[in-house]
This record gives C-alpha cells, structure tokens and sequence, in this order.
C-alpha cells in the first residue's frame, strides 16, 4: 500500500500580523508545518504500519516548504518529494491541482491521498477537492475516522464529519481523504526520524519531469490586496450588579435591547 | 568557530519544545499547587526517548550529542523545573556516570534500559549532615565476602521514591587519610532488601517535583554493582557534578528564556498611563537584562557541551556555566515578577512559580558560594584538574549511532 | 456569451440549508436585471425547488434521482460541470458548507474556472467578480479577485450574507435534468448516516453558549447546555475544553473547530485565545462571562460579566426562563 500525504509550511497563525499600508503582509519568519496537516501525515504513519505499506510525504513549492517535508520524514514517511518549478509561480489552487495529481501520477502505484481540511494560512481547501478531480478519484472530505482499509479488495470505508451528522461511506481504492482533528493524536517526531530526517537529501521533481504544460499552470484568481479586519464597534459594557441575578437580569434587557433575543 | 545548530539540533529541539508544550504547560500549575508530581510524565519522557537521548544507540539511546542535551534541558525547563530534573539525575548524574565508568557488563545491566527508559535513574550523595562538604558523608559500606554491607541515610534526593536504580555513594574506609580517599559509588536498585524511601514535603519550589530521602540498613550490595575502584568514589561523584551541572545550567538558561517570554508578552499586553508598560523605560532595562542573560548564559553551557563533545575536560567551564545561568535566573524570575506587578506575586500568572524554583539551583549540585570558590581557585592557581581514570567520551557520531 | 447566476441550492433530506438563500439573494444582486437559475439535486426536493423559486430563482433546474438522495463528490460534481458547461453561467454560487466547497470546487476543476471560497463580502469589478475572505485563522481579510476568462465561481460563508424573505407570489420556471452519472459509475457508496439530532448544529445556530478551561470539567457544560437550551441555541467550546476531554471536537468553535457567525456569542470561562477569536470573532453580539477581568475576551465582548460563570450561568437561564417562557 502506498499513500501520499500533502503538506505545506504556513506562517504561524498564532504569531501577530499586520497589514502594511501597500495592503501587504509581513508574514514573519517563523513557519511551521500546517496545523492540519499533523493529523494527515500522523495518520499516514499509522496506515503504513498497519499496512506494512509505504508514506510518501510531498509539497509543492520553494525550500520554504522543506521542513514540513522533513517534519513528515521525522514522523515517519519513508520518503519526501517536493514540487518546484519558476512555472508555478503565482499559480492558484487550479495549477497547484494540477502539480500534485501529476506527481501522484508520476509515483504511479499511490492508493490513497490525505490532506489536512484546509490550509490554515490562506483558509482555503479548494486544492484538495480540484486533486481528486484531476486525478479523478473519489473525494472523502471531513474525515475523522478510517473505518475499514482492505488493500486487496481495494476498499476504504470513512467516516464523515458533515454538518448533518456523521456520514458512513465506503470507496473504491484509489481516493483521495482530507482529514479533520477528531481522526488522530498526531505524532511527534522519534529521534531516529530526525536523524533521518536531517540526512535525507529531498528530490525536487519540475514542470519538466511532470510534463506539466504552461497553459494550465496559469492562474484565474488573484490575490489583490489585505485589510485589516473592521475594528468591532464601541468598547466592552461590564455588566454590574450586586448579584448575580441582578446581572443576569440586566444583561437579558440589553440583549432584548439588541434584537438578539 | 561556528554557532550555528545542525538540522538534528533543532528538530529535537522543537520535539521537545512540542511535548512539553502540549502535554506538560496546560496542567502544571495545578500539580504545582498539589505538591504532587503528574504520574505520566516520566512514562511519556521515556516513551519518547527523552530519557535516552544522548546515550549511544548501542546502549539503548537515541544517539544524539551532549549539545542536544543542553536544548532538552532548556526546552524542559522552560515549562518547569521538574521535568529538567529528571534529566538532571537520570541522566546527568546517573547515566553518563555509567557511559563513563560503567564496565560493558554494568553498562548492559543499568545503562541500557535506563536510555531505554524502563529504568529511572537517581544519583544519593548527599546526607542530613553532609551537603557542601561530601567527604563528611556517613554512610557505609562494610566488603563481605562477594557483597558489601551499605548502611546510611541519603537526603534531599530526586526522584528518590521513582527511581530504580540510584548511584549511591559510601566509605569503604571510614578512617581513610585524606577522608574522600575511603569513598566508593555503588549502584543499588530500590528493590534491595533494607532501601526505604520517602518524600520530603514543603518545599519553597520545584513542587512538581520528586524529592525525597533514602535509608539504607543492611543493604546487601553485589561487588559487581560496585561503580569504579574501592576509593574512588569521591571521583566518581565530582565528575557526575560535570555532568549535573551542566543539565542545571541548560535548565537555567530556559527558566530565564520563560521568564522573558512570559515577560515580554505581559509587557505587550498591560497598560499603565496610557501605554503598553514596555513602552516604560524601567520595564526595558529589565527586558534588556533577560535577554543579555539569556544570551550569555546559554553560550555558556553550550561552550560546556561543546568541550564535552570534543572530549575535553570541563569541569571549570560547566561550573561556570552553572553559576550564571542558575544566579541568572533567580535574578530574572525576581525581575519578571516585578514587571507583573500584583499579578506576578499571585499564581495566576507562572512567574512566582519560576522564582520560587529559580531558589532551588543556586543550592544544588554545587551552591553558588561553591561556584565561586571553584572559580576563585581556578584562577589563583589552588586547583587544577587532574586526568581521571576514566573520562566522559567525546562524542563521536559513528560509535554513538551505530547498532554496535 | 456567458450570462445569469447559478446557485447551487443544497438540501438534506428534502430540506434546504439555509445558507443557500443568503447565496440565492446574493445571486439576485449580482445578477443586476440578469436570470437567476437554482440547481437542485437530490431525490423527493420539489418543495426545495418551490421554495428556491420564492427565495428569488427565475429557473430552477432538478436532478430528481436516487444516485443523488446523499451528497456524494463524485456525481454531485459531474452534474454541476454538466449544466455550466451547457448553460454557461456568468456566476455560479453556493454557500461555503462542506458539500458547497466541495461541488464548487470541483466542477471548477473540471470546467478551468477561477474559484473563491468562503467570501465574506462579494461584488462585480468590470465584470469580474471580487471578494473579501477572511484568512489566517481570521486575523486579516484578503481581498481576491476572478482573472480569468468563463464561469467564475464562489462559495459564501453562511451567515455572512442576508438571506430573502421567501415571497408567495414569485413564479419561475422548474426544469427537470439528468443525471450525469449511473449508480455503477460512481465509486463510494454511503452505508449510513447518523444524524445529529435533539442539538442545533453550530454553523446553524443564531444562538451559541460555549465553555472554555473555566468550566473545569465535563460536569461543568452542565451550566453552559441549561443555557443554551433555554435560548434555544447550540453548545460550543473552547479548544482547551475539547482538548481536556470534557466535551466533543464538534463542539468546538475556532481556528482548528468551526468558523460560526451567530446572532449571539455566549462565551462563559473562556479567555479568549486568538485562536478561539477567529471562530466567533464575526458573532453580532458576544457576551463574555469570565471571572478575571484582564482576559482577552473582554476586549471583543460587547457586554462583560465578571464573575463566576456557576452562579452566573445559573441566574441567567433561570431569568431566560422567566421572560421568554
């Protein structure tokens, strides 16, 4: 069994950021692996030791991105593989889709695909379902829990965290899963793994070695601009009272007052 | 010279820096003001290979270098003194002891699973009425036939009541000339038949902590866990110190890493005539201090690890690396509480905690008044360091990696 | 030449998600004196396609088959790139739920269209559509735009946009359509569905009452259930709750749980992480209850009681109970 985890760095979304007045952004230097992402490559561990398969960690993008890759090798994937080319600058989730199905291709043997819900930087998770369409597999988002994976009959049953309930579904191998937090304890790193982390020598694969074509690299969305978020109106009322149900009862008339009740 | 990390260095850094953040930060407090020790933190640190982490594979470690073990300790520190503890005497004091003195045989029987983390280790040197002055120690070990007879009360020992396996020290000859000639180490196992341990309590800080006593009555000791020669035990336990002190210095530097971190964040976020305080001219000096110690201190022990990794001897340079980093970190936990003001002195904040075992490193492993007698009598020529019959390893990545 | 809206309505079980009218209205805004079309696909929704029709579509075009009664990516996608690529939409629309973003996306793969997920503001610049997102745990807004040429497609956040009054007298067209794939085509099969039922889901909600580390323990949402419960409203958490185990991760409201804009915040015991902020900070009104009176929260609040949440909690079910009934 082979699986693939995608993964990527992002700024720290705990660290402070502010909008410069050219409506850009100084992310700050420190990145870390997306948050998301840990459970993906911890749950890829866990199926290649249950499977006795293979886990192959890949990103797309510069050296920036080369510790997330080394963060996977530590944890446990047996090899990583980063996607970069001059061509994929700039491109949206479209050209990045189309990056990772055709190095999920050139792997050739891959059973199943995992990604983290969304990227915590950009809030986005359009280029998880736009992989499974160029790849044309099966799509199983939101999942938090693999329920059955047999290899052999080429079976994944999942289930779904949906805004409706839990959602049972059983898919033909290959698929492609994104996963949310309920799925795992993510791993840290073993000692062994940093070492072999340290020492691995990552191959990048270009445009070229994927036979990706220009015309679809090119992007149909741009990003403008960023704002700062509207500041909220007026400050805090504290509420006081010499007791509780004194308080209780004032807040319920501003609550009234407010068309909120 | 080069003071750049590896990518190993900083991977196990930040694993570390993960555990303790993740599992050990949220609930401390709360052990803390039990005086009680959470019972998972030793099973996870093994689990982890934390335990182990500078041990050669080949005897059950993870096979990194004496520098990673500074990182631990600082990483460790920075959330809470009790974790950086345990490393402290299961491994510095314990472990390396054995990697330095240990037969292959001991090294197979108590290094292994110590790195491997089934064992925990402890190291009793200390008595009621022999702390600063070891050679006063009381303690006996009377040679019958193929076992030694230990008798004697050890205090003020961590992980006394946890470890399996404690690195004591006794007189062979109580009436050798000078005393520390009659002084032999012996590993006993808490097991042995006559070992009773217990927990002292009320202590100022480090309440998170294990520290406890031990009595030994009629041990009965196998010759082949004795550690090192009859009579060198004063050695033993001095070049145990080299290691232990350098594990304390590395946790200092962390506890006064928290202290500005926590400092800095406060000073962020409060405001006091009109401005964030750091905008205060008062609280920056302090803030600029932090740093400078952080800075100073950490290249300090780091200096000290580095020598240990080159196999140089660094008795002097550890000791001074402990010296200011512990006396560094009292100074800073006081500042940081001051910038919290009212806050700092109530335990909704961690400061008080960080000052309360801040206190704790200035009197162990060496007090800083010893620290400076050492320094003193380095540089006026009274002490010099003689070679020692068996000398900590240089770290060498091909013996420390490899299965063997 | 490509014209009108598509809004792809999303419905469970023969009931419509909300959030797909506040897309439809949207539509209608955008559209200007344009058609608006409403895509249907599930088995037994001809009153959500009635309703769609009263919530402001001129057409509603529905896939009425058993393939489509649960959300499935694979025919649910094919059949949305199916029908723009026949009726070639200027815009197409859905709320930014799981399925929306999904079918969104993926039948923008499928066509090479730009797609803009989870916009909180949306308007046409020369004809090009321009949105507001917020990203980075919801610390900043990104302003994004639609460059390239056919369909441009976007996903809305719910709540983020009004929804229309459903009006009676509206009259539109409904068209039935086929399905693009056969059961045999279609790789996954949903085994089961366990539904939440007896709570209001969080993304839903127009009331929310959430506990963080202040409740101190899994008995300790007791207060925060009471709450919600005689509002009306649904239960979250604080990361530090779920985290300690106290309380499920579907409850839990943040960067790394659900993003949610309720009429009404309630947040008892918890302090305010800026992670927590991101999942709640777009709330109407939030009222923070939390004992120290420093905590972060308090600076989002818009009403603060500093107190402790067990006796407060408490008082103001109990005072709910009174003047609402």
């Amino acid at each position: 069994m082979h699986v693939v985890v995608v993964t990527k760095n992002t700024p720290d979304t705990a660290a402070t950021v502010t909008v410069k007045g050219d409506g850009t952004i100084d992310w700050g230097d420190s990145l870390v692996v997306n948050p998301w992402d840990e459970y993906a490559i911890t749950e890829a561990v866990l199926l290649k030791e249950a499977h006795s398969g293979k886990a192959t960690v890949l990103t797309v993008g510069t050296d920036e991105h080369q510790e997330a890759l080394k963060h996977g090798l530590a944890i446990g994937c047996d090899q990583a593989i980063r996607v970069w080319d001059g061509a994929l600058d700039g491109c949206d989730s479209l050209g990045y889709a189309e990056a990772v199905a055709a190095a999920i291709r050139k792997l050739g043997d891959v059973d199943l695909v995992i990604f983290g819900r969304e990227l915590a930087d950009i809030a986005t998770d359009q280029h998880v379902y736009q992989v499974a369409r160029k790849l044309g597999w099966t799509m199983l988002g939101y999942v938090a829990k693999i329920q059955a994976l047999d290899v052999a009959a080429r079976s994944i049953t999942v289930n779904r965290l949906t805004e409706y309930g839990t959602q049972t579904v059983r898919s033909t191998l290959p698929a492609v899963i994104s996963v949310v937090k309920d799925i795992n304890e993510p791993k840290y790193p073993t000692f062994i793994g940093i070492r072999k982390a340290a020492k691995a020598e990552i191959p990048v694969w270009s445009a070229a070695d994927l036979g990706l074509d220009a015309a679809a690299l090119q992007p149909r969305t741009q990003q403008l601009r960023y704002q700062e978020l509207p500041k909220r109106e007026g400050t805090v009322e504290i509420i006081e009272g010499a007791t509780a149900q004194e308080k209780a009862a004032k807040l319920i008339d501003r609550l009234i007052e407010e068309k909120v009740l | 010279m080069d003071f750049t990390l590896s990518e190993e260095h900083l991977m196990a850094q930040q694993m570390v820096r993960d555990f303790a953040q993740k599992e050990i930060a949220p609930t401390i407090k709360d052990w803390d003001r039990r005086h009680e020790t959470n019972p998972a933190v030793l099973p996870r640190m093994a689990e982890l290979g934390i335990l182990g982490i500078n041990i050669p594979v080949r005897y059950g470690g993870q096979g990194f270098d004496y520098i990673t073990l500074a990182l631990v300790c600082e990483e460790l520190e920075r959330v809470d003194t009790s974790l950086r503890v345990i490393m402290s005497v299961h491994m510095g004091l314990n472990s390396m002891a054995l990697l330095q003195w240990g037969t292959e045989e001991q090294k197979q029987r108590f290094l292994v699973p110590q790195a491997r983390g089934e064992k925990y280790a402890a190291y009793a040197l200390t008595e009621p009425d022999a702390g600063s002055d070891p050679v006063r120690l009381r303690s006996t070990a009377r040679r019958e036939s193929d076992v030694y007879i230990l008798n004697g009360e050890k205090m003020w020992i961590s992980l006394a009541t946890k470890a399996h396996n404690i690195l004591v020290f006794a007189k062979t000859d109580p009436h050798a000339e000078p005393a520390h000639k009659g002084i032999t180490a012996f590993m006993i196992t808490r097991d042995m038949k006559g070992v009773t341990t217990g927990d002292i309590h009320g202590k100022l800080g480090v309440r998170a902590g294990s520290t406890g006593w031990i009595a030994m009555q009629d041990v009965e000791v196998p010759v082949e866990n004795r550690i090192g020669e009859e009579g060198e035990g004063f050695y033993i336990a001095m070049s145990c110190l080299d290691n232990g002190r350098y594990t304390v210095g590395a946790g200092a530097v962390g506890l006064i890493r928290a202290c500005l971190e926590d400092s800095v964040r406060y000073a962020n976020e409060r405001v006091t005539f009109g401005q964030k305080i750091g905008h205060h001219q008062l609280i920056k000096q302090k803030i600029a201090y932090m740093q400078q110690w952080y800075d100073a201190a950490r290249l300090l022990v780091l200096r000290a690890g580095w020598m240990k990794n080159m196999g140089q001897r660094n008795t002097r340079e550890t000791a001074v690396a402990k010296w200011f980093a512990t006396d560094m970190s009292v100074k800073a936990a006081l500042e940081a509480v001051q910038i919290h003001g009212a806050y700092g002195f109530s335990d909704e904040y961690d400061v008080e905690r960080y000052l309360r075992n801040a206190k704790g490193a200035v009197i162990y492993e060496g007090s800083s008044e010893i620290q400076q007698l050492i320094q003193a009598d380095y540089a006026l020529g009274y002490r010099k360091d003689r070679p020692l019959r068996c000398e900590l390893p240089a770290y060498d990545p091909e013996f420390w990696q490899n299965e063997g | 030449m490509s014209q009108g809206v598509l809004v792809w309505v999303e419905q469970f079980k023969g009931k419509p998600q909300a959030a797909s009218w506040e897309a439809l209205g949207q539509a209608r805004t955008l559209a200007g004196g344009g058609p608006v079309t409403a895509a249907v696909f599930g088995q037994g929704v001809e009153t959500v396609a009635q309703e769609a029709i009263r919530r402001g579509a001129d057409r509603v075009l529905v896939a009425d088959d058993a393939t489509l009664a649960d959300y499935r990516f694979e025919p649910f996608v094919a059949l949305l790139a199916q029908i723009v690529r026949e009726h070639q939409p200027a815009i197409v629309l859905a709320a930014a739920t799981i399925a929306g973003r999904e079918v969104l996306a993926g039948a923008a793969a499928e066509i090479g269209a730009g797609l803009l997920t989870d916009v909180t503001d949306l308007s046409l610049e020369g004809g090009k559509l321009q949105a507001v997102r917020p990203v980075l745990g919801g610390k900043v807004l990104s302003v994004e735009a639609i460059t390239g040429d056919g369909p441009q497609f976007a996903t809305l956040r719910p709540r983020a946009f009004p929804a229309p009054e459903p009006d009676p007298s509206r009259s539109g067209e409904i068209v039935a359509v086929a399905p693009v794939l056969a059961e045999d085509a279609i790789a996954s099969k949903v085994e089961a569905m366990q539904e939440v039922t007896g709570t209001i889901s969080l993304t839903d909600a127009t009331i929310i009452v959430s506990g963080g580390r202040g409740v101190g323990g899994p008995e300790g949402f007791d207060p925060v259930r009471e709450l919600a419960e005689a509002l009306g409203g649904a239960v979250g958490a604080s990361r530090a709750a779920v985290d300690a185990g106290w309380i499920p991760y579907e409850h839990q409201v943040g960067q790394t749980g659900k993003v949610v804009s309720p009429d009404l915040y309630i947040a008892a015991g918890i302090s305010g992480a800026i992670q927590h902020q991101a999942g709640m900070r777009t709330a109407k009104v939030i009222v923070a209850i939390n004992k120290d009176p420093e905590a972060p929260i308090f600076k989002l609040a818009r009403y603060g009681i500093v107190g402790d949440l067990f006796e407060v909690l408490p008082a103001l079910t109990a005072e709910v109970r009174k003047r609402l009934g």
